[in-house]
């Protein structure tokens, strides 16, 4: 197969070089944004996200702390509040649960109590996901839980532009926002303009149209159901598939829309089933397109258990394209 | 090397079981090593290279009714506890044999059977584990102790904190031991501590501390003699830092762009074996036949852990969901 041709205007990059791409564009453009977490500096970012950076910027910008992140978080939300713009990285969402409270009880609900007077523009990066066989102190995708609170924006950026663009957005949002960014895309690669810059934060995207049933996903699920779509395409299902991009606020019009259309829907997401995200947006459908649907609606998530270490199990406990697959063909009462 | 003082329990056999224990530890991980390299381990795996002196060095102190608490960095800690080698290694491979059923893996060995309470690894996520564990015992009345094994990095979470001064305040039965090997992944202590004397935290809390040399076997495990005495007979909390060094990246995927090869070359030459085996020998304590019989037992324990590992079952994956629940709670629960 000849090799793609890669367009002058583009260039080919990771992910992982898209977020960085992403920090270091949004250092430059403005000096009150800086970068604090653990190992973001010397050791270059537990996903290397951040390498190179600290020679860049230096130490009181891109800031390494000690392993507190309730405090440092905590700071962060201080130091928003001050004026300045911190991206906050937590290691992974595992992790951020040593930070909940002052998530939860301070940056969350510091704008309502205080009548508005104060707000706290505060973005925090995490990597969230399994895949990695990390076990279950490492492994969990609770962006779903984030996206239960009034008052945060919660975004998931599946593809490298959204990567390199969703960033500078939620710095600009007036609002904290929390960015999830799946372990298994850091060493994916794909292209981007060479003028890439922001994107927006609030619509959901189309990533591949289709007349026959709405797959609706985010974040790492949005690889593999894009590649359920192939397989179901040779089984004459001609899917369409959502990437959600913001978990909180959902874009209702996009998702609905689509599932008018369709009339059949498939929910893929990496959190548990109950209590959960997809519940939401099923339940979304069921009070805005009930009468639209041909069919229940169905959904591809974890299996209710914490993520084992053993490759075998974790792999049967997490959305895998065969179960998107056959989820999809029970909605038309195929095997 | 610090000369033994309390002669009389230090018999020759004693001090080469602590040589061999060691060995047995950096052989085994440097097997851990090749596997994961052949990808039979995966996922996070953490060496305790160069830091063996410290496990060694207390876990046998302990009693078999005393419990320990463990970091994410555990491998020579279930070793020294009598967590069989077999059962450790099949747990990395995955496997339904290993001592967690293979869904721990190397960052979550537990063995209820030697009261190994786990490979935590949310950092400082271990220590109120261990004051619960010790709360259990005091409103018991039992005599155990628990020894709480973590790095100087937990020293930073709120947890940490907390838990001292719990203990200290409800008078616990708790053996903290902070394994200082000066960096938590790439940060340095100096950049992530104010005060940087960590034995100087617990005092803060009215615990009894001591830092010791955790690079020098018979210091370190002279220091625990007198750490697990004084909480069995006080019933209060005590402090161990030993102060260590890890000669190997913090985990597989560690580039160690943060520290100089010249630092860890420093460190290699006060590493605990090379150290304690020259000691031994310059006193005339162990002969080329007992080391060459040290180093045969250990590589055929380590074959026959490979061996078990190998032949190994991998759970079925109908039982994905079990242990989410008790099992009789999750009949229950339908
Ligand atoms: C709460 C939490 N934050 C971050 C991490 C990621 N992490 C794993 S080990 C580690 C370093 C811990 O250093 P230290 O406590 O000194 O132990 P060492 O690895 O040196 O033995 C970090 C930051 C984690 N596992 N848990
Ligand atoms: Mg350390």
């Amino acid at each position: 197969m000849p090799q793609e041709m890669i367009h002058p205007g583009t260039t080919e990059l990771t992910y992982r070089d898209a977020v960085r791409e992403a920090i270091r564009d949004a250092m430059r453009r403005d000096d009150r944004v800086f970068l604090m977490g653990e190992d973001v500096g010397r050791y270059g970012g537990c996903y290397a996200v951040s390498k190179g950076l600290l020679a860049e910027f230096g130490p009181e910008r891109i800031r390494d702390t000690p392993l507190s992140e309730s405090g440092f978080t905590g700071a962060g939300i201080g130091a928003a509040m001050a004026g300045m713009r911190p991206i906050v990285e937590l290691m992974t969402v595992n992790f951020s649960l040593l930070a909940l409270d002052q998530i939860f009880n301070s940056a969350v609900t510091v704008r309502h109590m205080s009548g508005n007077q104060f707000g706290v523009p505060l973005v925090i990066r995490m990597a969230t996901g399994a895949g990695r066989q990390l076990a279950a102190q490492h492994s969990h995708s609770l962006e779903g839980w984030y996206a239960h609170i009034p008052g945060i924006k919660v975004l998931a950026p599946a593809t490298v532009e959204d990567a390199r663009g969703m960033l500078w957005m939620a710095l600009q949002d007036p609002d904290p926002a929390l960015i999830f960014e799946n372990v298994m895309l850091y060493n994916m690669t794909g292209k981007l303009a060479a003028d890439a810059g922001p994107v927006n934060i609030d619509k959901a995207a189309v990533r591949r149209p289709g007349r026959d049933i709405s797959l609706i996903t985010y974040g790492g699920s949005l690889w593999k159901t894009l590649e359920a779509a192939t397989v179901l395409a040779g089984e004459n299902i001609d899917a369409e598939v959502i990437d959600l991009r913001s978990l909180r606020p959902l874009d209702d019009a996009t998702i609905m829309t689509s599932v008018a259309r369709t009339r059949r829907a498939i929910i893929v997401d990496e959190g548990w089933r109950s209590g959960s995200l997809s519940a939401e947006i099923g339940m979304r459908m069921v009070e805005q397109v009930f009468w639209e649907l041909d069919a229940p609606i169905g959904r591809v998530c974890s299996a209710e258990v914490p993520i084992p270490y053993a490759r075998h199990l974790e792999n049967a406990a997490i959305p895998q394209v065969p179960n998107i697959v056959a989820a999809a063909k029970a909605v038309f009462g195929r095997a | 090397m610090t000369p033994p003082t309390d002669k009389p329990r230090l018999s020759r056999e004693h001090m080469l079981g602590l040589l061999k224990q060691m060995i047995r530890i950096r052989r085994f991980e440097a097997k851990c090593a090749e596997l994961y390299t052949q990808e039979k381990i995966r996922g996070f795996m953490h060496l305790y290279d160069g830091e063996e002196a410290v496990a060694v060095g207390v876990i046998p102190v302990l009693e078999k009714r005393d419990r320990i608490v463990a970091t994410y960095r555990e491998h020579g800690h279930a070793l020294v506890r009598g967590v069989p080698m077999t059962t450790v290694l099949a747990e990395m491979y995955g496997k339904q044999d290993g001592c967690s059923r293979g869904r721990g893996g190397s960052m979550h060995l537990f063995d209820r059977a030697t009261n190994f309470y786990g490979g935590n690894a949310i950092v400082g996520g271990g220590l109120p584990t261990a004051v619960g564990l010790a709360l259990a015992d005091r409103m018991r009345g039992d005599d155990s102790i628990t020894a709480c094994f973590f790095g100087e990095g937990a020293v930073a979470e709120g947890e940490f904190h907390e838990s001292l001064n719990l203990a200290a305040l409800w008078g616990l039965p708790v053996l903290f031991v902070c394994e200082n090997n000066l960096y938590a992944m790439g940060t340095a202590l100096a950049i992530s501590e104010s005060e940087t004397n960590i034995q100087r935290k617990a005092a803060c809390y009215q615990i009894a501390s001591e830092a010791v040399d955790g690079m020098d076997v018979i210091a370190v495990e002279a220091a625990a003699r007198r750490a697990v005495q004084a909480v069995r007979e006080t019933r209060k909390p005590y402090f161990l830092e030993c102060r260590t060094y890890r000669l190997r990246a913090h985990s597989m995927f560690d580039a160690q762009l943060y520290r100089d090869k010249a630092e860890v070359e420093v460190w290699r030459h006060k590493e605990p074996i090379v150290r304690y085996q020259g000691w031994l020998e310059a006193n005339h304590l162990i002969h080329p036949e007992d080391l060459a019989r040290m180093e045969s037992e250990v590589a055929a324990e380590i074959a026959e852990a490979v061996a078990f590992g190998e032949a190994g079952t991998w759970e079925p994956v109908e039982q994905l969901t079990r242990f989410t629940y008790a099992e009789a709670a999750a009949q229950a629960d339908r």
